[in-house]
């Protein structure tokens, strides 16, 4: 099983699916030279009429890949920053989420859209947007949101060979993190949740960036006697419920740890499942570490203030087991 | 081709069948909306009916088109069945897209037909993706989006003109100009001509009387050949009048206020397309009064038929919008 970068693992699986099928092409700004190198050595490999280059026009490049999917292509269209969802939308919200239940299940749409999200870089508030709730609202939208290599590749081949519109979204300054991959082709269903470690004490269940510092919590908790349960839910829509669920039965405690904006974000559809269906076994209020409901600033200090950290999901599995 | 080639004789009469069936499903839409039968709004494409004809008479079901929320038109021009439209309108299950899409979103995919859409200027990127796919296929398909002068303003309409020029794509954009966009005239909301933002972008464009249907058919077959030729997209602008308002029930929105005259509407009336069509026809010995007249009664016959089982379809399938989640 050999060790491969996460961004490394993305583009073995675009490899992979454009070898296995002609139709599967690459488009967006910049992925001839693949500056953020998930896109590297595709150019070389497939050439210009699978691998191009486009202008900075994310309305229409939203829009092509409705068109393109329509006429029998598999097109993976590559938007950089998950903040630039925003700027083609209304392909995404009124045509790619849309068009299948508008035309009566006459039309499919193997639509691949990737990019990647989160702060802790200092690019300030138009390149840090975790942009999945927006998405995890529009019905139609599948939203995947990988953190180790493995999953990457697993779910990129999912989504790659799946007939509706997948958002693939990269964790921003996670691409060098190593991991395993497997060998044989690997393709990880998606709608899976993965325990990452286990206990009785708490529920934590952290999203995209934040498994890590979540894992490191973890770790430290039970060097204090206190075993959590880490979830990543690996794909926000569809939400794998009955893993959550599952946990909190076991824990009767839950800590949502997520670095988008809490309104409507995927904390609070995880929190409104969990107490709408899993209410018995709740020993105390559902706790989301968060931040909040504001930008992320530009300045570094700034910026570490709001992103959440071991110290405050610490606290927050502190506090719902007595020891706050 | 020439600049003055024509439709022959059978192909007018055929481009006049096809505005008169559109002509007639309209003016029943138009009633049955009247009579309070439909569920939804419609817009009506009444006095537009020969540029939807003439463009789609150069396509095939293997071509591609998308259209706007003003959709009837082109989806029967590009071969769409009468039924399934009407069916579609009025929400039943035995529609197009089975109740789920409605008037302004009739699309029928295995033809071509990649959606009537509701919002103004979204079929220009489809149409752009569907014509690299196209041009990918190799095989000399094209792809023709139609929209008005009031999508003409969305500013993704410059980005699919760049792409489509830059690229090559075989793709026409088709402009029609019913001066009005919504319920504002669009001589008060649009600087320079259209077509100069096409040439902006290395495109050719030309405009039309696009109430003369053989005028329509030239100008779009040089274009499509052009496209099926490798030799990139065109623009073309059609010059004509919606003459039902934006949309049916517009008068109780208005309330009693008037954003054109009537005079202006009497007149394009006398312009109408299917007027000047068969004024064509009978002047160049196409067809006599008779001919005309048995193209009318057929057509009569095709619009009751679609009518009827229209009304006598069944109600949607409540439970189709989650079946079709993630399908």
């Amino acid at each position: 099983m050999p060790r491969r970068r996460l961004i490394q693992a993305v583009n073995d699986a675009l490899f992979e699916e454009m070898e296995r099928d002609p139709k599967v092409i690459v488009y967006g700004e910049d992925v001839e030279l693949a500056i953020i190198g998930d896109m590297r050595g595709l150019h070389e490999r497939f050439g210009p009429d699978r691998v191009r280059n486009t202008p900075i026009s994310e309305a229409t490049l939203t829009g092509m890949a409705v068109g393109l999917a329509a006429a029998g292509y598999r097109p993976v269209l590559h938007l950089m920053f998950s903040n630039f969802i925003y700027t083609g939308m209304d392909a995404i919200g009124n045509q790619m989420a849309k068009l299948r239940l508008m035309t009566g299940g006459q039309i499919k749409l193997p639509i691949t859209v990737i990019a990647s999200f989160g702060g802790g870089a200092c690019n300030a508030a138009q390149h840090s947007d975790s942009a999945y709730p927006v998405l995890m609202n529009m019905g139609g939208i599948k939203v995947l949101v990988p953190t180790n290599s493995a999953d990457a590749k697993g779910l990129l081949k999912s989504a790659i060979r799946d007939d509706n519109p997948c958002f693939f979204l990269e964790p921003s300054g996670r691409g060098g993190d190593m991991g395993m991959v497997p060998d044989e082709e690997y393709l990880l269903p998606i709608g899976e949740a993965a325990l990452l470690t286990e206990g009785d004490q708490a529920t934590v269940v952290a999203i995209g960036r934040m498994v890590k510092p979540a894992l490191a919590t973890a770790r430290k908790l039970a060097e204090r006697g206190i075993a959590v349960d880490v979830i990543d839910p690996r794909t926000l829509v569809p939400l794998d419920e009955a893993r959550l669920l599952a946990s909190v039965g076991k824990t009767g405690r839950l800590v949502i740890v997520d670095e988008a904006r809490e309104c409507c974000g995927a904390a609070s559809q995880i929190a409104a499942v969990v107490a709408e269906r899993g209410f018995p076994f709740l020993k105390g209020p559902i706790r989301r570490v968060t931040p909040g409901n504001v930008a992320m600033p530009y300045a570094a200090n700034a910026e570490a203030h709001l992103l959440p950290d071991e110290g405050r999901i610490t606290q927050a599995v502190l506090e719902l087991v007595g020891q706050g | 081709m020439t600049a003055n080639h024509a439709p022959t004789d059978e192909e007018l009469l055929n481009l006049y069948r096809q505005m008169a069936l559109i002509r007639g499903i309209e003016e029943r839409l138009r009633d049955d909306n009247a009579a309070g039968k439909l569920p939804g709004g419609v817009h009506l494409y009444i006095g537009q009916e020969a540029v939807a004809a003439g463009v789609c008479a150069h396509l095939t079901d293997r071509d591609y088109i998308t259209s706007t929320h003003r959709g009837h038109g082109h989806f029967l021009a590009k071969g769409g069945d009468p039924r399934a439209m009407m069916a579609e309108v009025w929400g039943k299950r035995e529609g197009i897209c089975h109740g789920m899409g409605g008037s302004m979103h009739v699309a029928d995919v295995a033809r071509g037909i990649l959606g009537a859409n509701g919002i103004v200027g979204a079929g220009l990127a489809i149409a752009t993706g569907a014509a690299l796919a196209a041009q990918l296929d190799g095989d000399g398909k094209v792809a023709v989006c139609f929209f008005g002068d009031g999508a003409a303003h969305q500013g993704v309409v410059m980005e699919c003109m760049n792409i489509a020029s830059v690229w090559r794509l075989p793709m026409l954009f088709l402009c029609e100009n019913n001066r009005y966009s919504e319920f504002t005239p669009s001589s008060q909301i649009t600087a320079g001509k259209l077509g100069d933002r096409a040439r902006a972008a290395a495109i050719p464009a030309t405009e039309v009387d696009g109430n003369d249907v053989s005028a329509v058919w030239r100008a779009a077959g040089d274009a499509i050949e052009r496209a099926r030729q490798g030799e990139g997209p065109s623009f073309v602008e059609a010059h004509t009048y919606r003459i039902q308002g934006h949309l049916e029930a517009e008068a109780l929105f208005l309330q009693g206020q008037r954003y054109r005259e009537q005079e202006e509407i009497d007149a394009w009336k006398e312009k109408c397309p299917l007027i000047v069509t068969r004024s064509q026809i009978i002047a160049r010995g196409a067809g006599d009064e008779s001919v005309l007249s048995k193209i009318d009664t057929e057509v009569a016959e095709l619009v009751d038929d679609a009518a009827a089982f229209a009304e006598a379809g069944t109600p949607a399938d409540v439970d189709l919008p989650a079946q079709l989640m993630f399908t």
